[in-house]
């Protein structure tokens, strides 16, 4: 019998909920690493039972934690994040230029092809890649040739969010920082291009600047790599050319501010997003947790509100905690704030919690079973 | 053997209780310390200092019978009372926060 697996990091340890595929019965396992920020939890898609999770204190930086049988244990594995070289420095948010650090690990992305091999998504912002199974970690260091002095933090840091490897193309993969922007390699990571063009952010100077956007995530759906969906600081936009070049599809969203963005597992057109009022008030508009789809890439979108609060909900939903698992019918998971995790069995239709008390949710991953 | 309280979150990353012991041959001094703590315990490494730098993270302190050494050179000699287990070297996460 199928299942899923969610893998869930809150501000306070991680938790992994599990079901069987009709999703209605939940097992709540947690929390592990307790007390313990966990940013993202991720597992491998050649081999499930091996997890990489990112633990982490202000107090007591950073640990990598693995595991070889899907959770139930846990080792942990390198920890040292030296970036290469002279890090140098980068724009700061007074103007000025700033040392490159070493903060946290926001992301986690493991090979498609080696469960040994993982990537990094770090603050500040750079890459790293780990080929021992996360016991060893080396900078891909042409990242930061793209500007990086260009690169300024957001208002969560100078962090790379998003990972994203072209399954028909194991040399190109895409990253996507804040605030800096959505960038590609051709090259296995050797060299890297800003991919900005049509972006337009007021928040920056330039504001089609090649570098310097508040890129919030990006999402690709595995049967159409060229074709990249984005969420940014303000403006949902998409390209279907690989990055590019941009457009934006918000359409009739009530405001394209939001964090997540993620594709239906079977339908490349299919997109959803979680729309927040504004930069400086992070919560739904009129206090309603809507989720807006959209099944025509954009510009067209509907409110998914069955089973979600219509009323007095002031919750984020941040740009790790939203998943779909790739069974018949599309499953659709989110994480907020408010220690809420929400499914959906039908693709969005009808929603309900799996668990309402967690701490703040950081980060949602799902695993489809076999 | 040398007396070594951490902090809560280390004791559950270490799988470890209240205080561990460490064997120190030479001069027993903070750095002395960590290098014995980060062999015996490897995943504390860059935990309390940083791996490449070898500084002291800025949220924790060092304390040896009730003197606040954090800011001490790590190759000073601690107090005799370390040295011979009778006191032990606390390692602890700043109070900030909630």
């Amino acid at each position: 019998m199928s299942g899923v697996r969610v893998l869930v990091g809150t501000h306070k340890g991680a938790f992994i909920l599990t079901s069987d595929e009709r999703r209605k019965d939940w097992q709540v396992s947690g929390p592990h690493f307790a007390g313990w920020e966990v940013y993202h939890m991720h597992g491998s898609p050649v081999d499930p039972n091996r997890l990489y999770a990112s633990q982490s204190s202000g107090w007591f930086g950073q640990i990598i934690q693995r595991s070889n049988d899907g959770g139930q244990t846990w080792e942990p594995v390198g920890n040292k994040f030296a970036y290469d070289g002279v890090p140098g420095t980068h724009l700061w948010y007074d103007g000025t230029q700033h040392p490159w650090e070493f903060k946290r690990v926001w992301r986690l992305e493991p090979s498609l092809t080696d469960p040994d091999t993982v990537y990094a998504g770090v603050e500040d912002a750079a890459l790293f890649r780990s080929t021992d199974g996360g016991q060893n970690w080396q900078e891909l260091p042409g990242l930061r040739e793209a500007k990086g002095h260009l690169w300024q933090p957001g208002a969560g840091g100078m962090c790379l969010h998003t990972i994203i490897q072209d399954p028909s193309n194991a040399q190109r993969i895409y990253v996507a920082i804040s605030a800096a922007g959505a960038f590609r390699t051709d090259n296995g990571g050797q060299t890297w291009l800003p991919i900005n063009q049509g972006l337009n952010s007021g928040e920056i100077p330039d504001t089609g600047a090649e570098v310097g956007h508040c890129v919030h995530n990006i999402a690709m759906h595995p049967s159409r790599p060229n074709v990249l969906f984005m969420q940014k600081h303000w403006d949902v936009m998409r390209s279907d050319n690989s990055g590019d070049s941009w457009n934006e599809v918000s359409g009739n969203l009530p405001s394209d501010f939001g964090f997540p963005i993620a594709v239906h597992a079977h339908e490349p057109n299919t997109i959803y997003v979680v729309p927040i009022k504004s930069d400086s008030e992070h919560f739904p508009p009129d206090g309603k947790l809507r989720v807006y789809r959209s099944r025509t890439g954009g510009n067209e979108w509907e409110a998914l509100t069955n089973g979600l609060p219509q009323s007095d909900c002031y919750v984020n939903i941040l740009r790790s905690a939203f998943a779909v698992d790739t069974l018949d019918s599309c499953g659709i998971y989110f994480g907020t704030t408010g220690g809420q995790v929400y499914a959906s069995s039908d693709s969005g239709g009808s929603w309900m919690p799996i668990v309402s008390n967690l701490p703040a949710v950081l980060s949602v991953e799902v695993q489809t079973l076999p | 053997m040398i007396r070594v309280v951490i902090p809560h979150h280390l004791r559950t990353l270490a799988g470890v209780s209240q205080e561990v012991e460490i064997y120190i041959d030479g001069l027993v001094t903070q750095g002395a310390i960590l290098d014995a703590l980060e062999s015996k315990y490897p995943m504390l490494r860059g935990t309390i200092r940083d791996q490449i730098t070898k500084e002291r993270r800025p949220f924790i302190r060092f304390f040896a019978c009730g003197e606040d050494m954090s800011l001490e050179s790590p190759d000073i000699p601690l107090p005799s009372a370390v040295v011979i287990g009778a006191e032990p070297f606390r390692i602890v996460g700043a109070m900030a926060g909630g």
